[in-house]
């Protein structure tokens, strides 16, 4: 016992949490697959209309129905549009519609569940039987009549799916900041005079940005099959705009199903490959954020 | 203890737990009728059990629970009664190290956002000014400077209670509640902490409120003893004389488990039996007379109040006939 502070020569400097979790990220063989696979999807969606020559509701007469080609690489559909145009054209729709609505109810879910788990025994409860009503109505219906009252469209579309998907978020995020309230650096931080906004902003929110992530990348694959879900319904995305959902609507005719397959494939395969691509990157992140994997 | 002007002065404080309206369960009584002064300048020692409320009564005093009664007086001021933006500037006089460090520290913060972190809540100075304060802050508890853009897993469990300590010290707190700070470390490192409380204690003039289970460290840090019961104060003494002349049974069979070095000296163990009681259902009377050896009938009738038995030492025992 010497009274004099020893110390190891040196400190090894290591990386903070952040930066550990995207290493790990990294090294996931799937997720890495999953980014191979989202990534250039991305970027020919956002970037299509310098580079592909046809809009997505252009007419070609000289081709109406005509299988994949050197010109329309996809193929072409019933009134002459290129299917391909139509598909980047979709997607750019589909991820639009999804990335709003997560972000939408991400705000929403994650300011319900810090309010609940802040705000006391009677806000939380409060907060909580709302958010049970919210999970006990049936989607699908509840969808149905949401997008009945609010239309077809684009924003209607992101409301109606934004508004069905927080609750579980605000019930994770409550969880999560409940037990954190207890850990003695927050309690520090409230012993030194901290208010409501440092604690949920400065210590809640860091805390929560694995649930988050996780949460948002899972969600954007559900979203975009939502959106699907309800274009093909003729509830989302109305025509002649293009989204994956309503250009699936057209394999409901058992002429195109069976004599112009082109039409209903590539949408139907981009949306397989973009949302399994997009949930193995959810489930990677998942798993580089899991606390255990920190002890390696 | 009846000096002037306190600096910090406890009255009757009450904490009880009681169930939700959600849930059943018995009211904890986890303090009762609790008083003690603080002078300016001072160290007072809490030792109690695990489960006696040590915890509790240093985190009332910051007013990090809210107590179900009583009277917590900084120089005069009851801090109960403080609106926010009063209790907010009154946290600055006041601060808090914790017991465990592994627990204490964000993972997802810097040291220096850490230390930071206090004068940046009370919008204290500057970036470059908070940045001084944290370092030289690092520097009172000799960590390298280096030490502001690591992360807290970087650390060693007595780097990160020094770091705790750091923080505590950086809004320049004129009172400290010090949690067990040792008891989660290694018996050497032990000794370079408590050095260092000790020194830093003398060097700022601190007032401090130490709570421990480990007698020789509450000996060697403290001024002034309070031994604490199942939410209740047994005895209240001057270190020296409580060490030399322990006058309630409870503390008696504390100081005789105290190991000695001495292996000549060995003293009669005085072992108690059973445990400690339920705070939910607490005996009645005497809360220590269960476990008592010295225990007559009279003890389960009335809570004894603390009398003054010499100068400055006080006990809750109405028996004055127990060998020392």
């Amino acid at each position: 016992m010497t009274g004099a502070a020893i110390e190891p020569p040196a400190i090894q400097r290591t990386k903070g949490p952040l930066r550990r979790a995207l290493d790990r990220f990294i090294e996931n063989r799937a997720a890495r697959a999953g980014l191979f696979i989202v990534i250039p999807v991305v970027i020919a969606v956002v970037t299509y209309h310098w580079w592909w020559p046809y809009a997505p509701n252009a007419i070609d007469l000289k081709a109406m129905n005509k299988g994949p080609s050197a010109t329309h690489w996809l193929g072409s559909d019933g009134v002459g549009r290129d299917v391909f145009a139509r598909l980047l054209q979709g997607g750019r729709i589909s991820l639009v519609v999804a990335v709003c609505s997560v972000a939408i109810s991400i705000v929403i879910g994650f300011l319900v569940g810090a309010i609940a788990s802040f705000g006391g025994r009677v806000v939380d409860a409060t907060a909580m039987r709302f958010v049970d009503l919210a999970m006990t109505l049936p989607p699908v219906i509840f969808l149905l009549v949401l997008a009945s009252i609010a239309g077809t469209g684009i924003a209607p579309t992101i409301l109606v799916i934004s508004l069905l998907s927080w609750p579980v978020l605000s019930r994770m995020v409550r969880a999560r900041l409940l037990e954190l309230r207890e850990r003695d650096f927050v309690v520090a931080a409230r012993g030194m005079g901290a208010g409501l906004p440092h604690l949920l902003f400065r210590h809640g929110l860091p805390n929560c940005i694995d649930i988050l992530v996780v949460y948002a990348t899972l969600q954007i694959a559900n979203a975009i099959l939502l959106e699907a879900g309800l274009s093909f319904l003729g509830l989302g995305i109305a025509p002649p705009e293009a989204s994956w959902g309503n250009m699936l609507n057209l394999a409901r005719s058992t002429v195109v199903l069976e004599q112009y397959p082109w039409q209903w494939m590539f949408p139907g395969a981009a949306l397989v490959l973009t949302v399994l691509a997009i949930n193995f990157i959810g489930d990677g992140l998942r798993d580089a954020f899991d606390p255990r994997s920190d002890l390696n | 203890m009846n000096a002037p002007d306190p600096y910090l002065s406890v009255r009757n404080l009450t904490k009880h737990f009681a169930p939700t309206a959600f849930s059943r369960g018995p009211v904890v009584k986890a303090l009762q009728d609790i008083s003690f002064n603080i002078p300016r300048g001072q160290v007072v020692g809490l030792v109690g059990e695990s489960g006696s409320g040590k915890t509790t009564i240093g985190r009332s005093v910051l007013r990090l629970i809210e107590p179900t009664s009583g009277e917590i007086r900084f120089d005069g001021k009851d801090i109960l009664t403080l609106g926010a933006g009063d209790l907010r500037r009154q946290r600055r006089n006041m601060q808090y190290i914790f017991q465990d460090p592994f627990a204490s520290l964000s993972p997802r913060m810097t040291i220096g956002q850490i230390l930071t972190e206090g004068l940046d809540i009370q919008r204290i100075g500057n970036r470059a000014e908070r940045r001084a304060r944290a370092e030289k802050a690092l520097a009172a508890v000799e960590l390298p400077v280096d030490a502001y853009d690591r992360y807290a897993h970087e650390f060693s469990g007595g780097q990160r209670q020094r770091i705790g300590i750091a923080r505590a010290l950086t809004l320049e707190p004129e009172f400290i509640v010090a949690d067990e700070p040792v008891s989660a470390l290694d018996v050497s490192i032990q000794a370079q902490v408590i050095n260092l409380l000790r020194d830093l204690q003398l060097q700022l003039g601190l007032t401090m409120l130490f709570i421990s289970h480990d007698l020789a460290v509450v000996e060697y840090i403290c001024d002034t003893v309070i031994v604490l019961y199942l939410g209740r104060i047994m005895e209240i003494a001057p270190a020296a004389s409580l060490y030399a002349r322990p006058q309630h049974p409870y503390t008696q069979a504390l100081l005789s488990a105290i190991p000695s070095p001495d292996p000549r000296k060995r003293s009669k163990r005085q072992i108690l039996k059973g445990d400690i009681p339920s705070p939910a259902n607490p005996p009645s009377g005497c809360v220590f007379r269960t476990r008592c050896p010295h225990a007559i009938e009279a003890c389960a009738g009335v809570v004894p109040g603390l009398r003054e038995t010499e100068a400055g030492h006080l006990k809750a025992c109405i028996r004055d006939d127990i060998p020392a």
